[in-house]
């Protein structure tokens, strides 16, 4: 097991073998992500109650949950980064930060526009919301700190402990809606019963949240392709690559 | 499709301003995540090129 | 595992650790201060302060809206089905807002217990389903009226 933890966290290996995921990656979140989403712009029947401004939910509920579950992903590589000092999972941390951030802005904006016309308001200061705007400025904060240190490696733990204590965000998140008061209604999608949202809608939703994830993948590969080019360019192999094409 | 016509699709009912600029934002800043490596990879590639060229000719 | 790892992974679990204990104190420390309005039995029970800015949420009691007929006036009971407050607003309702709705109202409470609202937000449920569902629904309950008694639990 061992064996094969080092030779995944080799930067030339990685960059071999996500070379070959990538196309994959690409169509998968093209595919899923325009199918998904004019099936629920155009074919879906709208909301009983809000009519057609519920078909927000297609892109608000993916931006949302890729943005926690990216948090915890980078989080993850933060911890391997601390605990075996790979200098792959510095570089996730890095290249996953700027994308989450991104994910969560979107969240954050489309929700303001989905809740003008439902509740009444752009903003309100309940948990949720809050909660998700504290998970934009630790997407902000472990970019910040990476870019305020000149030694990489400083940087790299730095962020990294930033993105441990960070995830301690995702749990409050996630249950705000149940353990307060708040204006934002609780999940819609159940993974252990059922879902209240109708089949008929939640098909397109399924679609655009796969897309999204796949999404994030092919965006963080394609960074961390470019950093590790960045980083290894002195070494043999990425001489040979380049000189080759 | 649901709607009876290419501008009730637009209009949504009133809603259309609000649903479409949600989706306008995604688009762009999903656009931008793409594109934004693509543009530096193409650059790093040229100045490594550039780079190696130079101390292969040394 | 080396050592020296294994030192790293006991740093990373304290910190983990650390931070979720953190967390849940500072959580229960501010309790009351994270919810975002008081439910009507919390007002009932006193625990609102007066002529301060507050909000409540809660449903809208069936039959409780009062328009007025020459203002936007509008009066209304939030209700928790164990308590109603009386809110009265003058203004645009949201679109979502009706009888035996959700609701969150911001404003101040007065000595006799009536809610000035300056604003009403309307709260929504979980739910989502194509209105001939919703209509199928309907019919089926009305049909059976012996089973009212499965509607849900309040939701705010």
């Amino acid at each position: 097991m061992w064996a094969w933890f080092h030779k995944w966290s080799s930067p030339r290996w990685f960059y071999q073998l996500s070379g070959r995921v990538l196309p994959w990656l690409a169509v998968l979140s093209l595919v899923s992500l325009v199918v998904g989403v004019i099936w629920g712009l155009a074919f879906v029947p709208p909301d009983y109650k809000q009519g057609n401004s519920f078909r927000i939910i297609y892109i608000h509920v993916p931006a949302a949950a890729v943005a926690m579950a990216g948090y915890l992903m980078m989080a993850t590589a933060g911890a391997i980064s601390l605990i075996w000092r790979i200098k792959l999972a510095d570089m996730v941390v890095k290249c996953a930060a700027p994308i989450g951030a991104a994910l969560t802005f979107l969240a954050l904006v489309t929700g303001a526009i989905w809740g003008k016309p439902t509740w009444g308001t752009w903003w309100v200061w309940d948990a949720r919301i809050t909660s998700v705007l504290v998970l934009f400025f630790l997407y902000i904060g472990i970019i910040a700190l990476y870019e305020a240190f000149d030694n990489k490696e400083a940087a790299g733990r730095a962020s990294a402990i930033l993105a441990l204590v960070g995830a301690v965000n995702i749990p409050i998140i996630y249950w705000s809606v149940e353990w307060w008061y708040s204006l934002h209604q609780p999940a819609s999608i159940s993974f252990t019963g059922e879902s209240s949202i109708h089949p008929e809608m939640l098909r397109p939703l399924m679609l655009t949240i796969s897309g999204f994830y796949c999404f994030f993948g092919w965006v963080l590969l394609l960074q961390v392709r470019n950093e590790i080019l960045h980083r290894e360019r002195n070494t043999r192999w990425v001489r040979d690559l380049i000189l080759q094409r | 499709m649901f709607f009876e016509s290419f501008a009730a699709l637009l209009a949504m009912d009133g809603h259309g301003p609000y649903v479409w600029s949600a989706y306008a934002i995604t688009l762009a800043t999903l656009i931008v995540l793409v594109v934004q490596p693509l543009a530096a990879k193409r650059r790093q590639l040229r100045e490594l090129r550039g780079f190696l060229r130079r101390t292969e000719e040394q | 595992m080396h050592p020296v790892r294994r030192q790293r992974l006991a740093i990373v679990l304290l910190i983990v650790a650390g931070t979720a204990v953190a967390a849940a104190l500072l959580g229960y420390a501010l309790r009351e201060n994270i919810n975002l309005f008081y439910p009507p039995s919390d007002i009932a029970a006193g625990k609102a302060p007066v002529g301060r800015d507050i909000r409540a949420g809660g449903m809208v009691l069936e039959g409780s809206i009062k328009r007025a007929t020459d203002s936007l006036q509008v009066s209304f009971i939030v209700t928790d089905y164990q308590a109603n407050v009386p809110v009265t607003y003058t203004g645009i309702l949201p679109d979502l807002f009706s009888e035996g709705e959700g609701v969150v109202v911001s404003g101040q409470l007065d000595d006799a217990g009536l809610f000035h609202a300056d604003q009403v937000l309307a709260k929504h449920d979980e739910n989502y389903m194509p209105p001939e569902v919703s209509d199928a629904l309907e019919k089926a309950k009305a049909q059976s009226p012996g089973q009212s008694g499965t509607q849900s639990k309040p939701q705010y």
